[in-house]
């Protein structure tokens, strides 16, 4: 068992060896989506260690975390609701589920309701487009969600 | 039946995604024959014989792509499947890795074969879920039984797959950015010539491929060039994972032997219009291809020179059924306020001019539209064709110019109404 702060060396250690020789740059991208399921975000002191840990530049690790959307650098609320609103989304109703959403929790698409259970977001095409609309919460698709019930959709995240 | 089937032949059961079912179907057969009686020339042969094409969107022939890597050259290939399914309104190649992960994996060793891959890569994009733990299930099932890399039934020939997540990029999907972003970056598409079969992946050779252009190699191995041609038209075999959403009774995916009918793979495949209503245009293949009309489509079938005949694309195979009354103007905004995000920043004439169209569609839909915003647009959009390093900033031009093309009255009413001709909607508010 390893220290929270500490990163998680021997799960890093094996990835590395499932790699060719040579690919450590590759293993950016898993080792901080691992980092991120662990903490919930990433936070400043593992870039550091994990630039060393791989003996890549520090600024690769702060470019990449600011290009790929799914990675956070703060905390959000227990429930992530990522609302897709491409084209087929938004044909299916994804335009009302978001105000809907939106209205009941009391927040607008970027905040956390202040109990910290929910978070609001918005997301583009998460290709699940023939169930839709559909909204990820946390790390799983939620299809053909309902505008009529939201309700019990939203109860279902305690 | 939308004609005959070479993918989804089998019923999805709780377990038809699992190493015994993918056996029981006669699975890894085929890749034993190979590696017993071919040289990994007669593969990439026999695969620019099949004349498949690229499904992911470019219609790329797949054996033409293979035959330039130069085997024994003394260097590491490498072997890249794009799962990074992410055109708007695509959303087959998750089939795939859902239901039919082993063929995906048998297909590309068969791949790897031909191109002297020891390590081969599934980029998989970070959202996919489901589809991810499906595909990461199979290959611990092929490592356990010797399968993945260990020697494969008597030669020297062993392939080890791994399956690598993205974490969310639209730009990551087209291959040179896709590899960039499997080298831990940014994934910034790069500049051709060299191609990525010369200089890909950490500069070596490198062949990506579509998931469901690699699912094909195992049937075009089992059967041979001259089966699959016969599936499909002359210039174009074989069939198309077709992903339909929108205004649709029936969405999904359905695979059609190419050259089917349109109008009857909406009307009688997929249920037809959503609620009845009338069919007002369809996106043939993602947002990135050109809007087609009711009255474009009408005699229409489903194959490249067909659906480019009439100036657009069948593209990735992610259709968008359009029903009568929708909005257009809000529909181009919901586009472009995607490509707007998406850009990736790299090249100028992208990274500004996506932020220009969406900024003059919001105008326009804010009431503030201006009599020039559509000359303008039209003109950012020629600007942005050919001048950038991949091909995001010509999309968002192709779906632009599209739409403006057949439908620019409801732009012109927009700007001197300062209203939607119909009411702004994207929803098909015909009821049942």
């Amino acid at each position: 068992m390893t220290a929270d702060r500490d990163l998680p060396l021997a799960e890093f250690d094996a990835l590395r060896a499932r790699y060719p020789q040579g690919f450590e740059s590759s293993l950016v991208l898993p080792c901080l989506r691992r980092i991120q399921e662990l903490r919930g975000f990433v936070p400043d002191s593992d870039i550091d260690a994990l630039a060393g840990y791989l003996s890549v530049p520090r600024v690769q690790i702060e470019e990449v975390l600011s290009f790929y959307t799914q990675f956070k650098r703060e905390g959000v609320g227990r429930w992530h609701l990522m609302v897709c609103r491409n084209v087929s989304c938004s044909m299916r109703g994804a335009e009302r589920v978001l105000d809907q959403l939106s209205q009941r929790l009391g927040i607008a698409e970027g905040e956390t309701t202040p109990d910290g259970r929910f978070t609001l977001s918005t997301v583009e095409c998460l290709g699940s487009c023939g169930t839709a609309p559909v909204v990820m919460v946390n790390d799983a698709y939620h299809e053909n969600v309902s505008v009529e019930a939201l309700d019990a959709f939203l109860a279902r995240f305690s | 039946m939308p004609g005959r089937k070479l993918l989804m032949t089998f019923d999805v059961t709780g377990t038809s995604h699992t190493l015994a079912d993918y056996r029981a179907r006669g699975g890894y057969a085929t890749l034993e024959k190979v590696l017993r009686e071919m040289t990994p020339g007669d593969v990439t042969k026999e695969v620019t014989a099949s004349g498949i094409q690229g499904r992911g969107g470019a219609a790329f022939p797949a054996g033409r792509k293979w035959q330039v890597v130069q085997l024994r050259d003394g260097q590491p290939h490498y072997l890249c499947a794009n799962a990074d399914e992410g055109e708007p309104g695509t959303f087959k190649d998750r089939w795939i890795l859902e239901n039919a992960p082993h063929l995906l994996l048998e297909s590309m060793l068969i791949a790897a074969y031909a191109l002297e891959v020891r390590h081969a890569f599934v980029y998989i994009r970070g959202e996919f879920d489901l589809p991810y733990r499906r595909l990461a299930g199979a290959i611990e099932e092929a490592r356990a039984a010797g399968i993945l890399d260990a020697p494969l039934f008597g030669t020297e020939f062993s392939c080890d797959i791994i399956a690598h997540r993205g974490a969310g990029s639209y730009v990551c999907g087209e291959a040179s950015g896709l590899l960039t972003s499997l080298e831990g970056k940014r994934g910034y598409p790069r500049n051709r010539p060299p191609r990525l079969t010369v200089r890909g992946l950490y500069q070596r050779p490198t062949v990506v491929n579509n998931v469901e252009t690699l699912s094909n190699i195992v049937g075009i191995l089992a059967n041979g060039a001259a089966a699959f041609k016969a599936v499909g038209t002359a210039k174009n075999p074989g069939t198309r994972l077709i992903s339909i959403s929108g205004h649709v009774e029936k969405p999904g995916v359905y695979e059609i032997e190419i050259g089917y009918p349109w109008r009857k793979f909406i009307d009688e495949d997929c249920g037809g219009v959503q609620n009845g209503a009338a069919l007002k245009c369809v996106i043939p293949g993602g947002i990135s291809t050109k809007v087609l009309t009711a009255e474009d489509i009408a005699s229409l079938t489903l194959d490249t020179e067909s659906v480019e005949g009439a100036g657009s694309s069948l593209g990735s195979g992610g259709m968008i059924v359009i029903a009568e009354g929708t909005c257009m103007v809000r529909l181009l905004q919901v586009m472009l306020r995607f490509y707007h995000h998406e850009s990736c920043g790299q090249c100028t004439p992208c990274r500004e001019g996506m932020g220009w169209m969406h900024r003059i569609i919001d105008r326009i839909v804010a009431g503030e539209g201006r009599p020039e915003d559509l000359d303008q647009m039209l003109r950012i959009s020629r600007m942005n064709d050919g001048t950038t390093i991949c091909g995001m900033g010509d999309a968002a031009g192709y779906a632009t110019v599209g739409i403006l093309a057949k439908y620019r009255d409801e732009f012109d009413y927009w700007i001197e109404h300062k209203r939607s001709r119909h009411d702004g909607n994207l929803e098909c508010r015909r009821s049942s």
